[in-house]
């Protein structure tokens, strides 16, 4: 049977519940931040209705562009550590036992669904002078008195990775669980070496979904928002911090807004982007 | 073989990665006394009783549940009827609405943070907590919407024919067809929601952040005034749950075909 088409009122009758609430919390929301954005901000908190691009000229700040290359670049950096992990290690998740597979598809989403605060505070503890590896380190002897390794950048880029591991390895897992296992097969009996197959074969068969990936782990990585408050000092906070930061403690809505925005527009374009690119791969 | 090999130390490091936090927490949760030292000195269970006896943090755990349970069910109830719209009926326009779905999770959590924050404070609703379950909802819709459309691909669509030439009208198709055989995508929907909610820190905040604590804004709040083994054991509560529900999902559903579809949504 194929599916028809609405021909009464009545058949409508299912959409209207979902389509009243997106509207109403999603689109709506959506709409009023879109107009904060050109408001003018008061002092105290307040803003009144108009249209200036007041805090889109703020974007100019040099304060903006370093926040804005920093959140980029470290977004860059995780999404790009995680990859190069993720990517053998979905290949050779895919490939396991069932049993074995499935305990890890848990044990990554148990992971994946965790609090940043909880992930952050974790990780604090595991990096602090008290509590921390450090200790480790100095009951082996290779140390000679615990130090705090957080907070500082390499803080921030581990939590992170480790926030985002799980996704990447979620997000590639039905490319690889569908790629055609014959093709490392010929290339092993013709004779070649497993690395060799695997980067001969193996990745540029799923180079587009490895592009795709990356970006889809960049936006991800981008989201984060409490982490490099947690693990890092203000001069590692990312856009998503200072959007909080703004709208909460500094009360500026509109500058908030306008940033959120911004962020909406790189996301949706990059998104599009990992869409386009991942659509393209044969192989699977 | 090289194979193997390579995947045990693959496998291995990998692990560790994702459990050292964890076991430090868990951990530092059974330290008799007071301070965060790790390894743990001496060993007492009193932490994880202090979140179910300490008025704040049990008060901080009944809020959590009971919205993660109602925002999890709104989410259900939202993506139930459009999936099953979308699966009956051929009308693609319909597919402007599963894209309104889809993108507060794909977005980063901020933004649909921001929106509510100015949503609630225009409308006049700034606060109150029945605020954070619509919010959450509307931002989980997401994983039920994938868990429903995965499960309604799942029908054979001759099951519905044979129904509706006997005579069955949509109603008794749903009750008697369609809902029996989409259920394991039903309840999965509505855990993936219900840890997320649970979870789910920066809506949640800006929301209700001043009126309701939620357990992660409890967490978040606690942290400023120094470290406990109260909030080890409470994290440590919270992976246990995560991974009970979703051992529970794979062990009664099919979790690679679950997660396998998940990205093919796009």
């Amino acid at each position: 049977m194929r599916p028809e088409p609405p021909r009464r009122i009545a058949d409508y009758s299912p959409l209207a519940f979902p389509a009243v609430m997106l509207t109403v919390f999603f689109v709506v929301p959506f709409g009023i931040m879109v107009m904060v954005s050109f408001f003018r901000r008061q002092q105290g908190g307040f803003y009144t209705p108009d249209f200036v691009l007041e805090s889109y000229a703020r974007f100019l700040s040099t304060f903006f562009g370093g926040v804005l290359s920093f959140s980029l670049g470290l977004a860059a950096c995780v999404a790009l550590i995680c990859v190069i992990v993720g990517f053998p290690f979905t290949y050779e998740l895919a490939r396991a036992k069932r049993w074995v597979q499935v305990s890890w598809l848990v044990a990554l989403l148990s992971v994946l669904s965790l609090s940043e605060v909880i992930i952050g505070f974790a990780w604090s503890t595991l990096l602090s002078r008290t509590a921390g590896i450090s200790n480790l380190l100095v009951w082996l002897g290779m140390m000679d008195k615990p130090v705090a390794l957080t907070p500082n950048f390499g803080a921030v880029l581990t939590g992170m990775v480790y926030q985002a591991f799980p996704y990447t390895v979620l997000v590639l897992y039905p490319a690889m669980a569908r790629l055609d296992p014959t093709l490392m097969e010929a290339a092993r009996t013709l004779g070649s070496h497993p690395l060799k197959a695997f980067l001969t074969v193996v990745v540029p068969a799923l180079r587009n979904t490895i592009v795709a990936t990356f970006i889809m782990v960049f936006v991800f990585a981008l989201g984060s928002y409490l982490l490099p408050q947690l693990l890092g000092r203000p001069q590692h906070w990312t856009l998503s911090v200072l959007i909080t930061d703004q709208a909460v403690y500094q009360s500026n809505m509109p500058f908030a807004a306008a940033m959120a925005v911004f962020l909406v527009l790189v996301t949706l374009s990059l998104v599009g982007l990992a869409l386009l690119v991942g659509r393209k791969d044969a192989a699977t | 073989m090289t194979g193997t090999l390579f995947r045990r130390v693959l496998f291995g490091l990998v692990a560790l990665f994702m459990a050292a936090p964890l076991i430090v927490i868990a951990g530092v949760s059974v330290n008799a006394q007071r301070t965060l030292v790790f390894p743990p000195v001496g060993f007492s269970m009193r932490w994880y009783g202090s979140v179910f006896t300490d008025a704040a943090w049990r008060g901080s755990l009944t809020a959590s549940v009971v919205v993660a349970t109602l925002a999890a069910a709104l989410a259900v109830c939202i993506a139930f009827p459009l999936s099953w719209f979308l699966w009956r009926r051929h009308a693609p326009w319909a597919r402007v609405f599963q894209m309104l779905g889809t993108a507060p999770f794909v977005l980063p959590p901020v933004i649909t943070a921001l929106g509510f924050l100015a949503f609630w404070t225009t409308v006049g609703a700034y606060g109150q907590p029945w605020t954070v379950v619509v919010a959450h909802g509307i931002f989980f819709v997401t994983l039920p919407l994938v868990t429903l459309s995965l499960g309604f691909a799942s029908i054979d669509r001759s099951l519905v024919e044979a129904a509706s030439t006997m005579g069955a009208d949509d109603r008794t198709i749903l009750r008697t067809i369609v809902l029996p055989l989409i259920r394991p995508y039903l309840i999965s929907g509505f855990a993936f929601a219900f840890v997320l909610s649970l979870n789910e820190y920066i809506v949640a905040y800006m929301a209700v952040g001043f009126t309701l604590e939620t357990l992660p804004i409890k967490i978040f709040n606690s942290l400023r005034y120094g470290y406990t083994p109260t909030m080890a054991a409470v994290s440590i509560l919270f992976v246990a749950v995560a991974a009970l529900i979703f051992g529970l999902i794979a062990r009664f559903g099919d979790l690679p075909k679950l997660l396998g579809a998940w990205s093919s949504k796009d």
